[in-house]
């Protein structure tokens, strides 16, 4: 399996604040992979810093083999490259099949097509029923998906999503990840930021974690998990010591 | 389509104003209020469907105008081939003011300012200017006929704006249902999301700015012809920016008819006031500003409602509130 | 041509004037910095102000400089009504509309004085209006050099307000955090209101100061608008050092442009200037990004 996008070495300030210092990572095809790690840890930096919005002060982004570094965001979607954001940016004065519509441009130049091909992709991610709402009308779960939708009908190749489950409630959570799902067993590969452990776990192929900058831990999400410096990153100095040490003792006392 | 229906009715039933009557009072109140729609839709082609407002609209306005006059008196161009010249004039500064602002980022209150600036500046170097009269401006000499783009009768000059006003409408129709269109208006609402999706802000705001700035330049190719007199104060003066920007809003920005009727209903307030009052100076135009900020106050999305958007949304830098939790 | 006999004038010349720009554009940037709105009806406003001092020398006789404690209240109380009365309510709380608002009000002011006074120019005839003084090879009228005196002083008035009184306090608190500062239970709205005030207040000082050695007509806020925003982009959104600055420069920057190039396309020089800082430096010298 090839790797789809590749970052050396990337880094960004803003004034004294070092954002993200020295990232590598690499995104394999057809994989669900995702970015983990503490509020602050830099991961819409990062995400911005790969889709284009901000340029590396350090470092290149290579998308499928080409040197993307510090392209503007429209061109890295014209090559495949597309992101949603953490908080909701719907066209709030337009339709959820208008919204769509716009993402389904970039590859059909024709009004007609676009707004079919919209109402198709609605039907992926659940929205079929509302096409005819105004954006602005929507609930945040609705809203959540109109993003997801709107990035899918550009037939992304990479899809970056920043907390798509941020803000929904459990139940909402549990309607959104099978969608999520459905769209990487489409065959877009998917890098996604996200909070909500029980969605990393149970969708993530692989992981990538990131605390103050810098990437501390990659691997499967039972590793990740595991990892020592990763609780501690989340939890605290010293956290996962006393855990190890109070799982021995209650094996202790139970043996 | 529908809109292609209902614009085509619309012609129909406007051109066949002058066949119905011969009054004067009519025919002068069509072609006035025709004109005033024209400045409306131009300006609502950047305001309403790309959410960058232009406070210095004029500039376009007095480019074409001028140009009109000078390609006439100074080129000997006949005037049928110098509209279309004053119009790609008006247009090229669209692009190099659209380019100019956008290319450093310009949106919101700035944008105005800087189109206010603009406008300003090309009034005075008209003042000071031989080719453009100076101060005392370009008078068109008489000489009517129908070649001459100079109509005998009032008739004419309306089936002239009805042209241009349908042009106006066909651009419009197209931005509500193409790919560009679609693109602009993603770009009004909300710029990042757009840019996500590959839609590049400025090519798109750019080209807005010309079709804006050509559209506005026939208008002012057509007051020349009718008025047969131009000078910097009627071309790049605040009247006509203000008189474009408030029948846009209080039409309904971002939507088909919006301007027509908001730029019918000022009219039509004008023309009451002036029978009422009797022809005081600046009563227009404190009328414009009292429903200007009546409108905003009370009615933001105009008289054309549903569909048009507020001056909230993309003043604030077409971001929404994404989250209502 | 360029001898100091003529440019040192010329540069007295717009020293003087700079000033009074410059408390033009303090209440601008006041407002700005403060309600985060660019307010469009300021030309307006400070040419409602000339016609106050006008009126009140032509028709009650009162000396301009003696109107101060005129037109100063007066005009806070009008900036106060203004904002609180149609600003806030057209706007909806909301900081986006009020651009159409402003620019709502300045059309219906501009247009009122244009009903009510027409297009004519109208100047004030005191005892000291041609009166000069002798300072090097330069004679600067005199009420030009009060006028400079004056504008620092209202300059240095407004800067006491702003940093050591309570309702500076408050004005900086609900500038730099509304909800923090209307969880601490300061009244924004009023606060707000307080600001525009104060800021349309220093137009009524500036309209004193100019009208002994200036004119007026309905159209002369235009003017003034665009000189006093090129002044607070330049200085910095919200910089009082830099409005200050800012002021000064541009008004020798005028004063030396229509000394080269005529005075007509010596304001030209302003605009290309302010055209260049909006797209090269919009947060001017001092400001904070806008």
């Amino acid at each position: 399996m090839s790797t789809l996008l590749q970052i050396d070495g990337v880094g960004k300030s803003f004034g004294g604040l070092k954002a993200v210092q020295n990232v590598s990572l690499s995104v394999t095809e057809g994989r669900l992979s995702a970015l983990i790690g503490p509020n602050g840890a830099g991961k819409t930096t990062l995400f911005a810093l790969m889709s284009g919005f901000l340029k590396p002060d350090t470092g290149r982004v290579a998308f499928a083999g080409q040197d993307i570094t510090g392209q503007p965001p429209h061109l890295n979607a014209r090559m495949g490259l597309t992101r949603t954001f953490q908080i909701v940016q719907p066209f709030a004065a337009q339709t959820v099949r208008e919204n769509i519509a716009v993402g389904a441009h970039l590859h059909l130049p024709g009004r007609a097509p676009a707004l079919d091909f919209a109402e198709l992709v609605a039907r992926q991610v659940g929205l079929a029923s509302q096409l005819d709402k105004l954006a602005s009308d929507l609930t945040v779960a609705g809203r959540k998906r109109l993003e997801l939708a709107r990035a899918l009908a550009t037939r992304p190749r990479l899809l970056l999503l920043d907390e798509v489950l941020a803000g929904l409630n459990p139940q909402e959570i549990a309607e959104m990840i099978p969608v999520v799902q459905g769209i990487a067993q489409g065959g877009v590969t998917v890098l996604m930021i996200e909070h909500v452990m029980q969605a990393v776990m149970s969708l993530a192929q692989e992981v990538w974690v990131l605390a103050q900058g810098q990437l501390i831990a990659h691997g499967t999400p039972a590793e990740v998990t595991n990892n020592q410096a990763v609780v501690e990153a989340y939890l605290g100095h010293g956290t996962a010591e006393r855990l190890q040490k109070s799982a021995a003792r209650q094996k202790e006392v139970q043996a | 389509m529908k809109d292609f229906r209902k614009i085509a009715l619309f012609v129909l039933l406007v051109g066949a104003v002058p066949f119905f009557t011969e009054s004067g009072v009519v025919l002068n109140f069509v072609m006035t209020a025709l004109y005033a729609c024209l400045l409306s839709q131009a300006w609502n082609v950047l305001g309403g469907f790309g959410g960058q407002f232009s406070f210095g609209h004029a500039l376009f306005f007095g480019t074409g105008a001028y140009v009109q006059a000078i390609a006439q008196m100074q080129w000997g161009l006949n005037p049928w081939l110098a509209l279309p010249v004053s119009v790609a004039f008006a247009a090229g500064v669209g692009a190099f003011v659209g380019a100019a602002s956008f290319r450093y980022g310009l949106k919101g209150s700035y944008f105005a300012l800087v189109t206010l600036a603009f406008a300003e500046v090309f009034r005075i170097v008209a003042t000071s200017v031989p080719f453009t009269g100076a101060g005392v401006g370009l008078m068109l000499p008489l000489k009517e006929s129908v070649a001459n783009m100079q109509f005998a009768s009032r008739a004419g000059f309306i089936w002239l704006m009805l042209g241009l006003v349908t042009l106006a409408l066909g651009v419009t129709a197209w931005l509500r249902h193409s790919r560009f269109g679609a693109y602009l208006q993603a770009v009004r609402d909300n710029e990042d999301a757009a840019r996500a999706i590959g839609v590049n802000p400025f090519s798109v705001k750019l080209i807005a700015t010309i079709l804006s700035g050509g559209l506005m330049g026939a208008g002012g190719a057509f007051y020349v012809q009718v008025f047969q007199y131009i000078d910097p104060g009627i071309a790049f003066g605040s009247h006509t920016s203000v008189e474009a920007l408030v029948g846009a809003i209080v039409g309904g920005l971002g939507t088909l008819w919006g301007p027509l009727l908001g730029a019918i209903s000022l009219h039509i307030l004008a023309d009451l006031t002036r029978n009422l009052f009797g022809q005081l100076p600046g009563i227009n135009m404190v009328i414009y500003g009292a429903v200007l900020i009546l409108i905003v106050m009370f009615l933001p999305r105009g008289i054309a409602g549903l569909g048009a958007i507020t001056p909230q949304q993309w003043l604030r830098g077409h971001k929404t509130d994404g989250d209502k939790s | 041509m360029l001898d100091l006999n003529i440019l040192f004038p010329s540069l007295l010349n717009g020293i003087t004037t700079g000033a009074v720009y410059a408390l033009i554009a303090l209440g601008l940037t006041l407002i700005y910095g403060v309600l985060h709105i660019i307010n469009f009806a300021h030309g307006a406003a400070l040419m409602v102000a000339l016609y106050g001092v006008y009126l009140l020398k032509e028709k009650l006789g009162v000396d301009p400089y003696l109107a101060l404690p005129i037109m100063v209240p007066a005009m806070f109380v009008l900036g106060y009504a203004l904002q609180r009365g149609v600003i806030n309510r057209a706007s909806h709380g909301k900081d986006e509309n009020i651009l159409l608002v402003t620019l709502g009000v300045s059309i219906v002011l501009e247009n009122l004085a244009l009903l009510f006074f027409k297009s004519d120019t109208r100047t004030i005839d005191t005892a000291y209006t041609l009166a000069t003084v002798e300072i090097g090879p330069a004679f600067i009228a005199l009420p030009k050099l009060v006028a400079f005196g004056g504008a620092l002083v209202v300059s240095a008035v407004l800067l006491l307000i702003v940093q050591k009184t309570d309702l500076g306090r408050a004005i900086r608190a609900v500038s730099k955090e509304k909800q923090g500062a209307r969880l601490m239970g300061i009244d924004v709205d009023h606060v707000y209101a307080m600001c525009f005030g104060l800021g349309m207040a220093s137009l009524g000082a500036a309209a004193c100061f100019l009208m002994p050695a200036y004119y007026v007509n309905p159209q002369v806020g235009n003017g003034f608008v665009l000189v006093a925003f090129t002044i607070v982009v330049l200085g910095g959104m919200g910089s009082f050092a830099g409005a200050l600055l800012g002021g000064l420069l541009i008004g020798v920057v005028e004063s030396l442009g229509g000394l080269l190039l005529g005075e007509s396309l010596g304001q030209v020089g302003i605009f290309v200037i302010f055209i260049a800082v909006l797209m090269l430096r919009p947060q001017g010298f001092f400001g904070a990004k806008a």
